[in-house]
Formats: C-alpha cells, structure tokens, sequence
C-alpha cells in the first residue's frame, strides 16, 4: 500500500468507449475527498487515434473548473502536454491513475475440455480480469471441430485463455483442443504486427505438448492450472497474467496508450513507480469486493453502460465474487439488442401511456446509430427507463445463471459435491440475504430523479425481504477502483463521502396472496417523529421519508404465507435505514411479481405505482 | 471550459477524399504509385487458406493413435485429391486391408499421433481487392495494398446495409421531404444509384432490388421495414454484409425523416455522375459510416488532405438536430450557454440556442445536434 499521507491531489482518469471521465482527489482537513470533476470524448479512434488528446481535454477541464472553484489562476495539473507530477507543494498532482474499457475493452476467448467445469472456471478467471468474453469453446460443446476452428478464426480475439484437465490428468483432450487452436492460426483484433497472446492454465502434464503446438504460432505464456483438482480452483495466476498482458499487448496496440501508460505513476514507499491502467471492469469489481469486505456484507451491482451491462456481486459467508458481462446489453450501442432479446411487448409493459410501436422501433435505432443522445422530452425518458429495467432484468437472469455454487475462487469441495452442483448449477445469488444493491452507469446515476433509479432497480432486480438502495453518485467507481492500488484509505474515503449515494431501503415481502388481503403490516417511527402505521393490500407501493443518515424503527409483520426473511409470516422488528428517496414498502409480490397482460388492467397499477414513488411529473400519469 | 466539441457527419461538394484498399491477408498488389485506377480495378490480390477439415485417422483405422505411422501414407504438406490414399491397414496375411481416402481436395496441414487427428485443408480461395474509387494510387503498402486518393463531392451517410457498390446517380425523389412511388423506379434505374426523398419504404426497396438497383439513397429508413427486409432485428449496428442485392444509404436515420436540403442538392448537382457507395456501418471500437463518394475532376497537385480534427460548436455552426423534438431539422447555433439547464424530461444538461431553417428559434441539449461540416 502507498504513502496515504504524504498524498496531496490525485488525478484518476477513466477512459471509456464514448467519453474519458476525469476526477481530482484531494486531502483536505485530515480526509480525501473528491473535489472536482471533467469529462471531454474519448479520442481512441479515428480522427485523432490517440487517447492521450481525450485524457488531456478531460484533465484540462478539471484545471480550469478547480481554478474557478478555489479562484486560483495559477492552479496547474498539465505541463508540457501531459499530465504534471510532481512533489512540489501546491503544483500538479502527486499521482495520476487511470482505467480503460475504450475500443471495445479487453475481448477475449476462452478454452476447456469440460464445457461446465474448466470451461466455466477459465470464463470466470477471464471475466474476473475484466474481460468480455466472446466464446467458449470446449471438447465437450457439441460443435463440429471445423466449426470451432471457424469460430476462433472469425472471433479475432485480444488474447485466448487455455484451461482444460486437472494435474496430472489425460493430456489428449487438451492437446485437440491446441491443435484447434493452432490449425485456426487466429489473428490478433488490433493488428498483424504481434503474435497473438494465449495464455495456457490447463492441465500441468500437457505443458510441452501445448508447447510444441503454439509456441510458434502464437505468443504462448503458461501459467498454473485454474482447476489443479477438480474441488479447487486457483484463477489468481491466470488472472493476473491476463493483467499483465492486457498492458503488454493489448493497451499496447491501441492508439496512444503507450504513452498513457507512461503517465500513470503513483508514490509507493517513498518511490514513484509506475500504475498499471486497469480494464474498467477488474477495477469496478475491486471496488466492490472491498465495500463488501470493509462492512461484512453481501453486495449486488451493476453497471449498465451503452454498450454492455456488468453484474458483480459478493454473496455467501465465504464472500464468493462473480463478475458477469451481457457484452450486448446496454443503453446506447447495444440498445436496439435490449428490444431483440426482450421483444416491444416486454418494453412496452412498464410505459404507462399509449405509443405507436413502429415510432418506438425507430426511436431505438436512432439512439443505437446517435448513442450520445439524451431524453430531451419525458415521454422519451419514460421510454429509455422502460428499456433500461428490461436491460438489467436480463443481465441479472444471466448473472443469477453464471453465479452458481461450485464456482468459489479457491474453495475446497468434496468431489460428489462438485460434480452434482457443476451440472445442476445452483445459483449463489440470494435476494432474500442480499444487504446492498448499488446500481451505476448513465441511466442510474444520471436519472433526473433519484426516485427514477428507485423505480428501475426494484422492478429490474426485484430485491426481497429487507434490502438497502444506492447509486454510484457520478460513475467513479472504476477510478477508485485502480486508485485502491496506492492508497485504500483514499479509495474508501471517497468511496463512502463522494461515490455512493445511499437512495433508502426496499422493503418487499416474498410470496403472492389475493390482491384485497392484506400483504404487510408495518408499524414504522419515522425520524420526523411520526409514526406510519398501516395493513398494506397485495398490490401497492408506499414511500416514507427516511433521509439520509437516519433510520427508523420497525416493526413489520408479512401475513401468513408471505416472508421478508425472518420465514413466513415471521415478524421482524428491525432498523431500516434511509436515503435521498427513502423507504419503500413494496407489496406487489415476489416470486412471482406479475404485471397484468391486459393494457387496461396493467396501465392504471403502473401509474398508480409510479404516483406513489414520486417517479415522474404528475402531467405524464394523469 | 474546455472546448465543446460533438459528433459531426460531412456534406460537401469538394474533399481530398485519401481510402486504404488493403488485403485480409498479404498478397500481391496489382498497381503501382501514380496509376489512375477506376472503381472496378483491381488493385491486390491475394489466396485465402481454405477451410480447415480435421479427420479422425486412428478413429477411422480402428487403432490407437500412437500405432497410426504404420499405416499411414501421407506426410505434412503433401496435396491431396478427393479419394488420395491416407491409410492402409496390414490386414491379416495381406487380406482385409481397408484404406482410408481422403475426403477432400487441398493439403495435408499437420498430423497428430497423439490425438489421431489430420488436419486437412481446403484449397486456397482468390481474393481480389478493387480500388472502389475512382483515383490515383499515391501509396503503395508492400504486399499489403495501396492507398488512393481523388477529389470528390462527398457524404456520410448515419447507417446503411449492403457492401460498396458504384453507379450513376438518379434523383427520383421531387423534394428532400417526398416519399417516393415504387412505380417511378422503372428499367432505365438498372445499375444507378437511387436517390429517395424522406423514405425508401420497403415496397420502394423491393422494387428496387427486382428492377436490379446498385444502390438506394435516403434521407430515413423505417426500423419495421428493415426488419422484413432482412428477415431479423439488427441488434448491434455492425452492418454493410448484408447480402441483399444491393446497398442503402440513411443520410439521417430511422423513420420518415427529410433528407438534408443541401445533401438533396448536392445529389441533383451530380445527377448522372457515377458515385461509390457503400452501407458499412459500425458505431463502436472504429467508428464507420457509409459513405457517398461522387469523384470529381483534379489535379494530382491538388491531392492535400486536410489534417483531421474533431467538429467543434461555434456559433454560426450548421447543425442537424438528431432527437425528437424537431429530429432531423438543420438550423445555425446561435448561443452557448453554460450553466447546466433542466430541459422538458428534467434532465440537467449543457444547452445551445440554435435557430432552426423554418425560422424557429430553440434551446436544445448540446448532445442532441451533430454538425454538418463542410
């Protein structure tokens, strides 16, 4: 860990697809604080191909925005072009960090002999690196060999990984699957000029044989086994190889980042020394895991971007982290993708008024060819909101069926337990457990409404039981994610004051009864000194007003057959914390929730839901 | 502040127009610096590896792989025919032998004696490279390609479908806002470039393709359409292989929307010229759109491209509005604001006040106008 205290300003820089978000952190009265932000596009691509032109944009507008906020001329963060570190007392900045998910992020393919178990376990190490993962290809995957040799061929990935056999296990499936690779002979995506990196974590027997087959073709790093046996997983070695050459190679080829990577430098024991870029993704999962460990809790995030949605959650008491990526899933890029996967109708349930299906198609497109875009009319915003709860609604079912039991990093298992839950597959994704939600990405950190993100996150990840709400205040958790590398107190510090802001708790019992029975009976003292008391119909939504830093005391009864944790119709007398929108009782049913078919029916209870939330101005639900 | 820059599509009647025309793989280049090339040439060429055939040998013998070198026949690189001889078992007392041939014409790429598998290869496939410009070879890339330049009236479309293609242009629509009659495509539209008005609908499209039309230009597209044109949902905008017989270009998106006045005119200006197109589109990791490319005369002297730079909003700039409301109207910047400012959906945003071509004066978010540069 770095010197935390003799740093003075930091500059972390996120290099997105679109745009490169800049922050400036600085310690102030004894604490780090985030101060200012920037933001200018992203200039990874053609005409200027040189990242460094974005970053520089960004970092001068956070020069200028400090100089009006501390009316300071001379305050100064570039020299010379690039970004100025120095020791020097109230000049440039001591460290600058930067994360990096621009041309399209780190793309990788991956490889197994058993499609569910080394295959899923080399997905997991490369997902956990911050990769998309574009296929998996595996002996056992029912495709033709031709027809795997043409897909890697076609996929051009940045890198491949190679798992496959436990130690000391049979070599020949493995070695197929090298020939496969060798006879495809891929081609790198950013260019001929380099060997493309396969990274080999299979079976440790095989090790030449994979050597006499790829060395020459490829640029072969081999590592230690992912599955050593079949109760364990080991993905630290793999992981960190596909870090290290995601520097080497793949930021390498892309415009620019040689030169970036020159920048990033940060003091560790008294030295300044260089600070890998990070894949945005690897750096929001570090964020994540370190909220879950710093308070002992179960976390659930997500990040929906324009072109694809992540899911990171830390569930259990062993803290397992599993990171998924729906690569075509998002807001923007991959928007047209959301109406493919969920169908108009889908979309079309959550909008409470009437609109011409074929103008909705075009509106898609037209945000998917122009995804800069933003909602200038509300019925727009409704309509994006719409499409957003069914963007997350699918990356979470992906999510639920990825995160399934075997799949601990380094946890011991029993054999037949291995076996039944690798091909049952049972998720470790728990709503009921969960404590904290925290959703991030332009649609909920940028909703017009706190209570819009409210909205979409309960009805896209319909949280149950008793579940705490928050959002990523601008989107900083990639670059507090790197920064956690030099300094976990900045990165934490600002994590809590600057980065999450806490939206309230959404209390929601599991179960469905009759819609005129009562759900929930809650007795709530509100901070105001009120106290809510009400036998909530099957059905509703309430909204009290809890704020931030404060908490309530209930007393909460589910009726008979429904539960909110403590088992059916258990009651529970618990703190419920609050938030810039509150606490939420919501009755509606879980498991199933169900929105009525019919138009007629469905469009009132929308309405009806959304009044209550406080969602939208009252001129678009009358 | 720091600059305001946004997205901006070109429209204009003169560019140094500079396209890299490069092989899949290393080949051959066909031309050399300073041959004028027409679109249809040739400039490289190159042979693609055939498809890879893997071939279960021992499987096929009936041994284990590590016997397979008795039997077999053929080495690493040898070419092969249909029915070639692979194998041969012993058989007892030289009776029952079988044999294993070979399934396909090409070569033999590797053998493994650990797996038992042949890795068989189709035979190279010829790829050609055409120049799909009209222009001078100014650079050659060894082996690789050749760069060409021309000076053209040119246009970026915003989407498209189909691969390049060139014609003649022939403007059927009236006005930039018609919606074009499928029966005024008749026989004498064979092999030009279309130009519609606000919308190819999908009866113009199929007539299009049946009268045998290079290319489609239009100001919209219909979302449905295009989705009963090609018989699925584009998911993620990743176009320009459709093979549908011929290629479209959107000057402005989807839905019924007014083509750009001046990129109307600038098709009736070259009414008749012949014109590249292609629909290739691909809005992340390498930004691509189709392109419009009219060549016109030059001077070789004349060929300097402009060095590139981002679009940036001045006041003055030309501007295209590219959400509702008013989607698709172009209109002058006439403010710049900066303090961040709610706008109908409540959303804060950074504004600019612009005056619209019908004379309406607006506040719209920066984010929602592409300039039009020239």
């Amino acid at each position: 860990m770095g010197d935390a205290q003799k740093l003075k300003r930091i500059i972390a820089t996120d290099c997105g697809s679109t745009t490169t978000k800049s922050i400036l952190i600085e310690y102030i009265d004894g604490e780090f604080r985030q101060t200012v932000r920037g933001e200018a596009p992203t200039t990874v691509e053609k005409p200027l191909n040189d990242v460094t032109r974005g970053v520089i944009n960004a970092v001068t507008e956070l020069e200028e925005l400090a100089r009006i906020k501390y009316n300071d001329d001379s305050i100064k963060f570039t020299k010379d072009n690039k970004i100025w570190l120095t020791n020097k007392e109230d000049q440039g900045v001591d460290a600058y960090v930067s994360t990096s998910s621009a041309g399209g992020g780190l793309q990788m393919m991956v490889t197994g002999v058993v499609a569910r178990m080394t295959g899923e376990s080399a997905e997991r190490a490369a997902l956990g690196a911050g990769a998309i993962v574009m296929d998996l290809i595996a002996s056992n995957d029912k495709r033709a060999n031709h027809e795997k040799i043409e897909r890697i061929r076609h996929l051009r990935p940045d890198m491949i990984l190679m798992a496959g056999g436990v130690d000391g296990g049979t070599t020949k499936h493995v070695a197929e699957m090298a020939e496969l690779v060798g006879a495809a002979d891929p081609k790198p995506r950013l260019g001929s000029s380099y060997k493309l990196p396969v990274i080999y974590a299979g079976n440790n027997k095989a090790r030449d044989i994979i050597k006499e087959t790829l060395d020459k073709k490829t640029d072969l790093i081999i590592t230690d086994n992912l599955r050593p046996t079949l109760e364990r997983e080991n993905l630290g070695p793999a992981r960190d190889k596909i870090h290290d050459l995601f520097m080497e190679h793949v930021m390498a080829q892309a415009p620019g980042y040689n030169k970036l990577m020159s920048w990033t430098k940060g003091p560790i024991n008294g030295k300044l020394v260089d600070i890998p870029i990070m894949p945005t993704p690897a750096a929001v999962g570090n964020i994540m895991q370190t909220i879950a460990k710093v308070n002992n809790i179960e976390v659930l995030g997500v990040d929906i971007g324009g072109a694809t949605t992540d899911v990171f959650s830390v569930f259990t008491e062993q803290r397992v982290f599993n990171r998924t990526v729906s690569a075509n899933l998002g807001m923007s890029y991959s928007i047209s993708n959301v109406l493919a996967t969920a169908g108009i109708d889908n979309i079309l349930r959550w909008v409470p008024f009437d609109i011409d299906k074929s103008m909705l198609r075009n509106m898609i497109k037209n945000k998917m060819i122009r995804p800069t875009t933003i909602p200038q009319q509300l019925e727009e915003l409704v309509l994006e909101q719409a499409i957003a709860k069914e963007a997350l609604r699918y990356a979470f079912i992906q999510h639920k069926e990825f995160a399934v039991s075997l799949k601990g990093g380094q946890r011991q298992r029993e054999i037949s337990e291995a076996f039944s839950q690798s091909v049952s597959g049972d998720t470790i994704v728990n709503m009921m457990s969960l404590d904290l939600l925290v959703g991030s990405g332009g649609v909920l950190s940028h909703a017009p409404r706190r209570n819009q993100s409210v909205m979409m996150m309960i009805d896209a990840f319909l949280p149950e039981g008793i579940t705490r709400l928050a959002v990523d205040s601008i989107f900083m958790m990639p670059q507090l994610g790197v920064l956690a590398e030099i300094s976990e107190k900045a990165a934490t510090e600002v994590f809590e004051k600057d980065c999450l802001i806490y939206l309230g708790t959404c209390v929601a019992p599991v179960g469905k009864i009759k819609h005129n029975k009562v759900s929930l009976t809650a007795k709530i003292e509100l901070p105001n000194g009120e106290t809510f008391e009400e036998e909530i119909p099957f059905g509703e939504l309430r909204l009290l007003p809890c704020g931030v830093d404060e908490t309530a005391k209930a007393t909460l009864k589910p009726a008979r057959g429904l539960d909110i944790g403590a088992g059916k119709g258990q009651e529970v007398e618990t703190e419920l914390h609050g938030g810039v929108v509150g606490i939420v009782l919501d009755t509606r049913g879980r498991d199933p929730f169900v929105l009525p078919d019919s138009a007629e029916e469905r469009v009132p209870l929308l309405k009806k839901w959304m009044k209550e939330l406080d969602a939208y101005p009252m001129e678009i639900l009358e | 502040m720091a600059q305001a820059y946004s997205p901006g599509l070109t429209v204009t009647d003169s560019i140094v127009l500079r396209k890299e025309r490069i092989l899949p793989l290393k080949g051959k280049v066909l031309v050399k610096k300073g041959d004028k090339v027409k679109a249809n040439d040739f400039v490289a060429e190159t042979l693609l590896p055939g498809k890879v055939v893997p071939f279960n040998l021992a499987n096929k013998l009936g041994v284990d792989p590590k016997f397979m070198k008795d039997y077999i026949k053929i080495k690493e690189g040898d070419i092969l025919k249909k029915g070639t001889m692979l194998a041969q078992t012993k058989g007892f007392f030289g009776m029952f032998k079988s044999i294993v041939k070979s399934p396909i014409e090409g070569e033999v790429e590797s053998i493994s004696t650990l797996t038992g598998q042949l890795l068989l290869r189709e035979p190279r496939i010829p790829v050609q490279v055409a120049a799909f410009m009209d222009g001078v070879v100014v650079d050659i890339i060894p082996e690789e390609g050749v760069i060409i330049e021309n000076k053209s009236a040119y246009v970026q479309g915003i989407f498209g479908i189909g691969g390049e293609t060139n014609g003649e242009i022939k403007v059927l629509a009236d006005a930039p806002d018609a919606i074009l009659d499928p029966a005024k495509i008749d026989d004498s539209c064979k092999d030009k470039i279309i130009v519609c008005g606000a919308i190819a609908t999908l009866a113009v499209i199929k007539k299009a393709q049946k009268v045998g039309v290079a290319g489609i230009i239009t100001g919209g597209i219909d979302d449905q359409d295009l989705k009963d044109l090609l018989g699925y949902d584009i998911g993620v905008a990743i176009t320009g292989h459709e093979e549908i017989g011929l290629t479209i270009v959107a000057t402005e998106g989807f839905g019924n929307i007014n083509m750009a006045k001046k990129t109307f005119e600038l098709m009736k200006q070259f009414e008749g010229h012949k014109t590249s197109i292609h629909g290739f589109t691909q809005i992340r990791a390498g930004v691509m759109r189709p392109e419009i490319i009219i060549p016109i005369k030059f001077e070789v002297e004349e060929l300097k491209v402009k060095e590139a730079k981002m679009s940036e909003l001045l006041i003055g700039t030309t501007i295209r509005v590219i959400r509702q409301p008013n989607f698709g109207m172009i209109g002058k910047v006439t403010g710049l604001p900066e303090k961040l400012t709610p706008v109908e959906s409540e959303t804060l945003v950074r504004i600019l006040e612009a005056e619209l071509e019908d004379g309406q004066k607006v506040t719209l978010p920066r984010a929602n106008v592409e300039v039009i540069e020239e």
